[in-house]
């Protein structure tokens, strides 16, 4: 049987399983637009076509399926990029389909064409356009194979209009054979049996780890290896959710604004167990003073991760969850061994615990201006075990990450690597699409939110009851706090003057919007808003120049602190 | 230090920007780099010649490898291999010059590709030093213009690129 192109994109769309897809029409894709129409995949508008992939991004993150975004040709794949950028950095499996003018058209500067091929290039995984309608099925295929294996990330295909019209038989290809691309899923038993026995002469070992330890859901092995050789672990942003934080061997996040237990642990540690990180600046702090006495071993995916910003001494390269799977069962044939470690980690266990006593996580309480800190912690407290938790980036995102207590994985959707202000509302209403029961919470700054407000149409329209938390201070509060440390307080262009009434934006959009001004509002005000069905945005006055602590300047060692206290 | 390397790719359309866009994105040097299909139409054989310290190398091997398009890198480094560069030279061959001009011609076994009654254009293969050294020689009769391919190179013995040959 003969179909069109856009026939075609719709047909392999669902033989991968994709039952939702985020997108925005135009000229180059109205032909999918009204194939579309009778197609059983739901597609969602969103406001903006960056939204439309950050959403996307958001399904797939909280999911670990991949993600589908439409978007036109011309601006409305330019509009794509930074919700491209933002999956690519953080190994986000995504497929993004843009429309692109005729191919005869192609490279005369035809209306709404851009080379977007070219401009996702350092972006994507991989990208392709389409230039013949019979190849459409074999790059589907290609497209999500590549988007989800290895280490993920988004992939885009650009297809011409005349692609979308012209004909072809369908054949969905079952296998796809690329011989340049052959990710090593199996890590080396004979690394991993040198792993063990690292890991078994080590006094102060500490685990790292990174997202890699959420895209391969290898949450429940983490923990068992932890709690069988008693080793303290600290997480990434990026690996958040994926270690309990109120277990008692976790240090909670490492690095710029990591705690000071989780940052003098690494620094002190003779063995630093790296578990699908990739030791990001933010993380290292000063490379030279980075873990100083300790043995590094590295388990990852990617290759290029390896060796990349520090030395290691043993490189696994491999799938985490594969990789902890044989270390347990290696370190499981020494049992003996293994028994006695964990009383001979016990006064490091120690050493930590005494810094945790000297400088916990905490910040200083007030009963007259709202603390962020404080409505991080009454949300967590009022919110479910499985609430899944957006960031923006900035502050709150810090804020977030410190004092709310995730105890699943999946549960923390943020942009690590490229920072994206703007990601969490979108991610959220991705969140919240691909599981419409569950809490989904948008933690948010002015700042931040106003760079995809529009999306609570969005939300809006779909039904979909994200909870928007901001936390207004009338600053872009992270830029304002550099500021103010190594600027000589002098505030450029980070007090934003113009007070928003967020009460009412939300009203506008037919969403509910509630405020806090003073500390006794807060636990009402989140009471209220959980209670209420559809969207609601809770604006929460706070204290204004509260900085993120502790801080490790840029450039400096990690035991080289700002602290709060 | 200097690093020749082989990379085998697809040989589709946009790989050479991959490739190029990989060494200037991340801030890698290319001194050259010269690309063509193989036996195989369906695989391109770039030579790339590249400089940087181990730890870059690695990276630059390793990203290279990272490339979907990419099906095998071999780099040089520590390998005996076979380095060739073509190189076209337009040089002023006037009464005074002409013998002189012909015979460091005949000692780097170059070819004389085109004459005219004040120029030659001669066309000589070799090792990028030996390229450099007739091109010094030349030098003073006075060259016009000159192209230079930039080397591609193949490892010496029997063994192929593919590990199953």
């Amino acid at each position: 049987m003969k179909l069109t192109g856009s026939k075609i994109l719709l047909e392999c769309l669902q033989r991968e399983g994709v039952d939702t897809v985020f997108g925005y029409p135009g000229g180059t894709v109205i032909n999918i637009y009204d194939d579309l129409m009778d197609s059983p995949i739901k597609h969602i508008l969103t406001r903006h076509e960056q939204a439309a992939v950050h959403a996307a991004d958001g399904y797939a993150r909280a999911t670990g399926k991949v993600g589908v975004a439409i978007a036109t040709s011309g601006p409305g794949a330019t509009n794509t990029i930074t919700g491209i950028a933002t999956a690519y950095m953080d190994s986000i499996p995504l497929v993004v389909i843009s429309g692109q003018v005729p191919t005869p058209l192609i490279g005369n500067d035809a209306f709404q064409e851009a080379d977007i091929i070219g401009i996702t290039r350092p972006i994507t995984k991989h990208n392709f356009l389409v230039r013949d309608v019979k190849d459409l099925a074999t790059i589907m295929k290609k497209a999500f194979y590549i988007a989800r294996t290895g280490r993920p990330g988004p992939v885009v295909i650009d297809l011409p209009k005349d692609i979308q019209l012209a004909t072809a038989k369908f054949e969905y290809p079952e296998t796809v054979e690329l011989r340049g691309y052959k990710p090593t899923y199996s890590g080396n038993v004979r690394m991993v049996e040198k792993a063990a026995a690292m890991i078994l002469a080590a006094k102060k070992p500490v685990i790292y780890v990174g997202g890699g330890a959420t895209l391969t859901d290898a949450h429940a092995e983490l923990k068992q290896l932890a709690e069988m050789i008693q080793a303290p672990v600290t997480t990434t942003l990026m690996g958040m959710a994926c270690f309990p934080k109120r277990h008692p061997l976790s240090l909670g996040m490492l690095g710029m604004h990591g705690t000071y237990y989780a940052n003098m642990a690494v620094t002190n540690s003779d063995l630093l167990i790296a578990l699908g990180a990739r030791f990001d600046d933010r993380v290292t702090g000063k490379i030279a003073t980075f873990a100083p006495h300790a043995k590094i071993i590295h388990v990852d995916i990617d290759p290029t991760s390896i060796k990349k910003n520090v030395r290691v001494d043993l490189p696994i390269v491999g799938d985490l969850r594969d990789v902890l799977t044989k270390l347990l069962k290696e370190l499981g044939e020494h049992a003996e061994e293994v028994t006695k470690q964990g009383d001979r980690l016990k006064p490091w266990l120690e050493e930590i615990a005494d810094w945790r006593r000297q400088q916990p996580m905490s910040y200083v309480p007030s009963k007259t201006e709202i603390k962020p800190q404080f409505v991080i912690e009454k949300l967590r407290e009022l919110s479910s075990d499985d609430a899944i938790v957006t960031t923006e980036v900035g502050q709150h995102q810090m804020w977030a990450a410190q004092f709310f207590d995730f105890v699943q994985p999946r549960t923390f959707l943020s942009s690590g690597g490229l920072g994206t202000m703007g990601f969490g509302l979108p991610a959220a209403l991705g969140a919240q699409a691909a599981f419409p029961k569950r809490q989904v919470i948008d933690i948010s700054g002015d700042g931040s939110f106003q760079m995809n407000s529009q999306e609570l149409a969005t939300l809006v329209q779909y039904r979909l009851p994200v909870k928007i938390v901001i936390l207004n201070n009338n600053f872009l509060g992270m830029v304002r706090q550099w500021q103010q440390l190594f600027f000589n307080k002098r505030y450029s262009q980070t007090c934003m003057e113009l007070p928003i009434d967020f009460v009412k934006l939300a009203e506008a959009y037919g969403a509910t919007g509630l405020r806090a001004g003073k500390p006794e509002e807060v636990e009402e005000v989140i009471r209220k808003a959980f209670a209420t069905k559809g969207p609601v945005i809770m604006e929460f006055k706070i204290s204004r120049e509260e900085n993120v602590l502790p801080m490790v300047p840029a450039g400096a060692s990690l035991n080289e602190m700002v602290l709060a206290s | 230090m200097k690093h020749t390397i082989s990379v085998l790719v697809e040989n589709e359309f946009g790989v050479l920007a991959r490739v190029a866009g990989l060494f200037s994105g991340r801030g890698f040097n290319i001194e050259s780099l010269s690309v063509a299909p193989t036996l195989d139409p369906s695989i391109s054989r770039m030579t790339i010649v590249t400089s940087g310290d181990d730890r870059i190398l690695e990276q630059i091997n390793k990203q290279l490898n990272k490339l979907i398009d990419t099906i095998k890198v071999i780099d040089f480094t520590g390998e005996e291999f076979i380095e060739r560069e073509l190189c076209m030279i337009k040089v002023t061959a006037e009464d005074d010059t002409r013998a002189e001009v012909l015979r460091i011609c005949d000692i780097f076994r170059g070819k004389v590709v085109d004459v005219t009654p004040k120029c030659y254009v001669i066309e000589v293969t070799g090792a990028p030093a030996k390229i450099n050294a007739i091109i010094e020689l030349l030098r003073p009769m006075g060259i016009k213009e000159l192209v230079r391919s930039g080397p591609v190179a193949l490892g010496r013995g029997p063994k192929g690129w593919r590990s199953n040959d």
